[in-house]
């Protein structure tokens, strides 16, 4: 085997005093050699970002490596002065992040920004010499109009734009390294698959060594060479990405990998009978900026049909801005839909006044996304969970002694009632989430997009959580969400939508098997992993 | 929106504001006990029926309130402010002939201010928590809890009293009759003392602004990513940190702007310096009402004025102004 | 709330300011029971420096009893402070908070009336309303509630308008709660510090305002306040420093005392900045 390109030697990186840890990398080695892509997969507070930072010695202020070495040409990172590591930024070892919008400047143009690092290694003295060589790696990433993009700023490219941009910046000087740090998070599926793609084709093409750390092990299956797996900070696993994926030898590997939903459906249809809830043509326009802009009115929802019955989980699939969450925010009348009906027990709910809406308000429920504004940060878990049984003006008694039912339910003691919200991690705040939604027996749940922001090992219990819980209460259940492995795992049915319409519609076998839109198909092709990692 | 846009859109708020500023001093005349007539009576030093009446008849004060207010705003949009109780002049030109000093001491201090305000502001960013950053939290603290004028009235008893280092007030020295680089000369020696006292205040929130925003951006992944280019610290700090955190400074100049004018007219009272601000205490004193609300009228506009000025800066220097706010 | 308290009372700062607070408060609480004769009493001969015989802190301009005046002025910037914040902050809250939770026309034309308010010289404003209303201790106060409540607005509407879109508060409509409930059990809780912070802020600075406005000869007549005393004494500044420098400590020690309380506040309210 080739020397290796890098070594890491027992780093150990130390978290400020006050931290809930002392080390959040602990005496990790690894080697990336030269011409192979090195994945570093693990869950939120693995270390594995910090460990890619320490490379480049960029890490966060108050956090330090306090000890082992990096070893690049002989010389060993940690202890190189700022200036010695500044030559080799960019240079040799060059770096991409998660969110690309964060990562640009926003008042500088694109062109100045790559320019810039070229300037700052080579003695270019003719600025046009640099927009050129810019201009032309602006093309090899596959973008259009090279010229004019230069003069743009970064608020006026698209997502995965942005990324190229990025990417093009990093190979402005041909390193030899490339960390990628979850550069594909930030990102919609479609665009993941694209960016993934020109990674992977940029690395054979220059024969350079890439450490790509992610969190998904589907990217994993797609993009690496070789694989580490982290957890708290230390390595747990390393091996040829074959090895490590086909056979696991750590448990902690292995659950990582049966956490990853397959993207392969196995519910049943449930019998279509009368539906508990039907949505006919609904549409949603939302009106953006002043007196002077254009006044177009963006449709966010057009014509939207849909039914659902009891007991049956109907997905609803979109990137972002297909107007999926304003759709679940229009039934559930977080939003005033501007056309169309809602039928619910034989009421048009779409424009009922509140006063008799509020009734049947308690019979549709939510999950909402993102654990930590969807509790109210100064209210106990108690007064969170029966707040609504307490709008209905039910005997406080009661609705608490129902709650520590409920909270037991969702897999939590009757304890965590006089806690607060803070004091719960993104999983079990889920599942305080579920409870509150829960107390109202409702009939239908609208859950937009439970566990995109959740770790995969939490995300697999709270998905099982949720499909038990349906049985169990035989509730109906309209699950949002971007992720269609999420979505093939949990519904019986699914929507696909994009720009605010319904581009496929079908049970999730069929929609799975044989696709009808070629969107679907896009978005199908597009999940990271699939056909490479095995079924379990 | 792109930036003509909402440059026309700016222009716009400062019309409907001007045109705010004028309706809300036509209602505050009526605020005043008493109408026109009856103070100019009063000062003529008599009152009978007849003089009243011709009087009201001459101000147009027996007209309804509509007419009124209809015939006030031709006036103003002309530039008629009224006539002055006291100087009995236009009040306009009463106001024209102060303002020039009023904004050269206004300008001086903004840009001491501005200048002093992002140097301290970097310094103490530059290691949060230091000695240095320590000693301008505590001076900033100070100076916001200094009533200004009382501040000028101390820099007064020490520079000029009892160090007798610069001139404690006027604009020029009087009699002294210099001409051309020495009359410059003497008006800057005695801007020095008003204008820092002016510029302390602002300087304090200039710094603080300057150190949030620039710690604020530091932390940005945009400035990771300048480091991960290679480029030195300085040129970090200079085109990345830098760049960024002056761009909320320009709205702040413009906002603060009203505030500058506010603490001009204290500190101009305790300098005696010829300007606006001495103009209002003047017509306080006089009970000289259409001298002040027109004073009022006149600092409102430029000040919205500078507001747009400070508008398409940000415009300019932001380009993401498109993007609406 | 209770781990906030603990917060704001282990730091000294705060604490300073708010036993400075309290010896001021006291001081002018008991000024008619200490000097009953009141302030504009002459006691003596004019412009006698601190120290002089029964003179603590000197005479002013006209003789009287400096200390006098300074415990008597204390009752004027404090009861000008505080009721002109609590009318500021009445009209603030209120108008704010409908604004920020229901949006539409009133929250455009809210939005537009702070706009106008930051824009034009406040101070310049305030002096027109005082003189053309007669100045008076009300005039005073209700000049000063005038022109800063839109500042209160302003936070509370951006305040409600963010607790507003958070999925808790979405959650609670879901629930099937009224809006009344939502507000005061939900978005009122939360948007509660940010308005105790500013309520600090503003006493304080408004009793510099009281201060400027009565430096200007627009205070109450009746009424001897710090600012009037340093108004009054400008032309002996020159041959008796303490006749402008006590006064003007005495406005500077007590906006400290707000500001370090304040400041507190925001520490010990404000979880992102605990560290």
């Amino acid at each position: 085997m080739a020397e290796p390109l890098i070594s890491i030697r027992d780093l150990t990186v130390a978290l400020p005093p006050g931290a809930d840890r002392a080390h959040a990398v602990d005496g990790v080695s690894l080697t990336i050699n030269p011409n192979e892509i090195l994945c570093i997969v693990g869950e939120s507070g693995s270390g594995k970002s910090l460990t890619g930072h320490a490379v480049m010695g960029l890490l966060p202020r108050g956090v330090t490596a306090s000890g082992g070495q990096i070893l690049f040409e002989g010389a060993d990172l940690l202890r190189l002065p700022l200036s010695g590591i500044r030559k080799l930024r960019g240079r040799d070892i060059a770096m991409i992040f998660q969110d690309p919008m964060a990562a640009l400047n926003p008042v500088v143009t694109i062109g100045r920004q790559i320019t810039e690092q070229i300037r700052a290694h080579r003695a270019i003295s003719e600025k046009k010499e640099a927009l050129d060589l810019a201009g032309g790696l602006l093309a090899e990433m596959g973008l259009a109009d090279p010229k004019s993009l230069l003069k743009c700023f970064p608020h006026q490219l698209s997502g995965g734009q942005r990324q190229r941009v990025m990417i093009a910046m990093a190979l402005s000087l041909s390193p030899r390294l490339l960390i990628a740090d979850e550069p594909t998070t930030a990102l919609d599926v479609t665009t993941q698959a694209q960016i993934l793609k020109l990674i992977k084709r940029i690395q054979t093409e220059r024969a350079m060594s890439v450490l790509f750390i992610t969190h998904d092990f589907g990217v994993v299956a797609d993009m690496a060479d070789r694989v580490a797996v982290m957890r708290h900070g230390r390595v747990v696993e390393e091996g040829a990405a074959t090895e490590v994926l086909g056979n696991p030898k750590h448990s902690y590997t292995r659950a990582l990998i049966a956490a990853v939903p397959r993207g392969v459906s196995t519910l049943q249809p449930v019998a279509q009978d009368k539906p508990l809830l039907s949505v006919t043509d609904m549409s949603k326009k939302f009106r953006r900026g002043g007196i002077f802009s254009s006044a177009a009115a963006v449709k966010a929802v057009d014509k939207v049909s849909l039914t659902l019955n009891r007991g049956e989980t109907l997905g609803i699939v979109g990137e972002s801005g297909s107007g999926k969450s304003t759709l679940a925010r229009c039934v559930i009348r977080l939003l005033d839909p501007d056309e169309g009906a809602v039928l619910f027990d034989g009421a048009d709910i779409a424009r009922m006044k509140p006063r008799a809406l509020r009734p049947l308000r308690r019979r549709i429920q939510m999950v909402f996304q993102d654990p930590f504004s969807s509790l109210n940060p100064r209210q106990t878990v108690g007064e969170i969970v029966i707040a609504g049984p307490r709008a209905y003006g039910e005997d406080i008694r009661e609705a608490r002694a129902r709650a520590a039912d409920i909270l037991r339910l969702v897999g939590l003691n009757s304890e965590t009632m006089n806690r607060f919200p803070h004091e719960f991690s993104g999983g079990q705040r889920q599942r305080i989430g579920l409870a509150r939604a829960l107390m109202l027996k409702p009939d239908i749940l609208i859950a937009d997009e439970p566990v995109s922001a959740l770790d995969v090992t939490v995300q697999a219990q709270v998905l099982k959580l949720l499909d038990d819980v349906r049985q169990q209460m035989n509730l109906a259940m309209l699950f949002i969400t971007h992720d269609m492995r999420v979505a093939a795992q949990v519904c019986h049915r699914v929507m696909v939508m994009r720009h605010g319409q319904v581009v496929e519609s079908g049970p999730t076998r069929s929609v799975f098997a044989a696709p009808s839109s070629d969107y679907t198909r896009a978005l199908l092709a597009a999940i990271p992993g699939r056909g490479r990692l095995a079924a379990v | 929106m792109n930036r003509l846009s909402y440059i026309g859109a700016r222009l716009v708020k400062t019309v409907l504001i001007t045109v705010a500023v004028v309706l809300l001093s036509f209602f505050l005349v009526r605020l005043a006990p008493g109408d026109t007539a009856t103070v100019m009576a009063g000062q003529a030093g008599f009152a009978d029926e007849a003089f009243m009446k011709s009087l009201r008849a001459e101000y147009g004060l027996d007209q309804t309130l509509p007419v009124q207010l209809w015939k006030y705003l031709g006036a103003v949009a002309q530039g008629d402010l009224g006539i002055s109780f006291v100087r009995r002049q236009p009040v306009l030109g009463v106001i024209l002939e102060r303002l020039p000093n009023t904004l050269l001491l206004n300008a001086f201090a903004l840009l001491v201010a501005i200048a002093g305000g992002v140097v301290m502001g970097m310094m103490a960013a530059r290691r949060p928590g230091s000695a240095t950053d320590a000693a301008m939290t505590v001076l900033s603290m100070l100076f916001y809890a200094m009533p200004q004028f009382w501040l000028g009235m101390m820099a007064m008893l020490v520079f000029s009293v009892w160090l007798g280092w610069l001139p404690p007030f006027g604009l020029e020295t009087m009699g002294a009759d210099y001409t051309g680089i020495a009359r410059l000369g003497d008006i800057a020696q005695h801007m020095i003392l008003p204008g820092v006292t002016l510029a302390l205040y602002f300087m304090a929130s200039y710094a603080r602004l300057t150190r949030t925003a620039m710690i604020e951006v530091a932390d940005q992944d945009f400035v990771k990513t300048a480091r991960a280019k290679g480029i030195s610290e300085g040129q970090v700090a200079r085109r990345h940190i830098l760049r960024n955190a002056l761009v909320p400074l320009i709205t702040f100049a413009g906002l603060q702007s009203a505030i500058l004018v506010g603490g001009s007219v204290l500190v101009e009272n305790v300098f005696s310096w010829p300007g606006v601000g001495t103009l209002a205490y003047e017509a306080v004193t006089t009970r000289d009402n259409p001298l002040l609300l027109g004073i009022f009228i006149v600092t409102a506009v430029l000040v919205s004025l500078f507001n747009l000025v400070t508008d398409i800066a940000y415009s300019i220097a932001d380009p993401r102004v498109e993007l609406g706010r | 709330m209770r781990d906030s308290l603990r917060v704001f009372l282990s730091r000294p700062i705060p604490l300073v300011g708010l036993v400075i607070f309290a010896v001021i408060v006291a001081l002018a609480l008991l000024a008619p029971l200490l000097f009953a004769r009141g302030p504009f009493t002459i006691v003596g001969m004019p412009l006698l420096p601190p120290g002089a015989p029964g003179l603590l802190v000197g005479s002013d301009v006209l003789g009287r009893d400096m200390a006098v005046g300074l415990a008597y002025g204390a009752r004027i910037s404090l009861l000008v402070g505080i009721t002109s914040t609590l009318c500021a902050v009445g009209i603030g809250v209120l108008l704010g908070a409908v604004a920020g939770y229901y949006g539409g026309w009133l929250d455009d034309l809210l939005m537009r009336v702070t706009e106008f308010f930051q824009i034009i010289p406040s101070f310049v404003l305030l002096m027109v309303l005082v003189a053309f209303m007669q100045p008076s201790l009300s005039s005073t106060v209700i000049g000063i509630a005038l022109i800063t409540w839109p500042q209160v607005a302003r936070v509370v509407r951006g305040e409600f308008l963010s607790l507003r879109g958070r999925e808790f508060v979405q959650a609670a409509r879901t629930l099937g709660m009224g809006d009344v409930r939502i507000i005061f059990t939900q978005v009122l809780p939360n948007a509660l510090p940010p308005i105790i912070v500013v309520g600090s802020m503003m006493v304080g600075s408004a009793i510099l305002t009281e201060s400027a406005l009565s430096f200007l000869g627009l205070g109450d007549p009746n009424l001897l306040s710090w600012g009037s005393m340093i108004g009054g004494s400008r032309s002996a500044m020159w041959v008796a420093w303490w006749t402008t420098v006590l006064p003007g400590l005495a406005i500077m020690i007590t906006v400290l005392a707000l500001n370090f309380i304040g400041d507190g506040l925001n520490d010990a309210l404000n979880p992102r900045r605990r560290r």
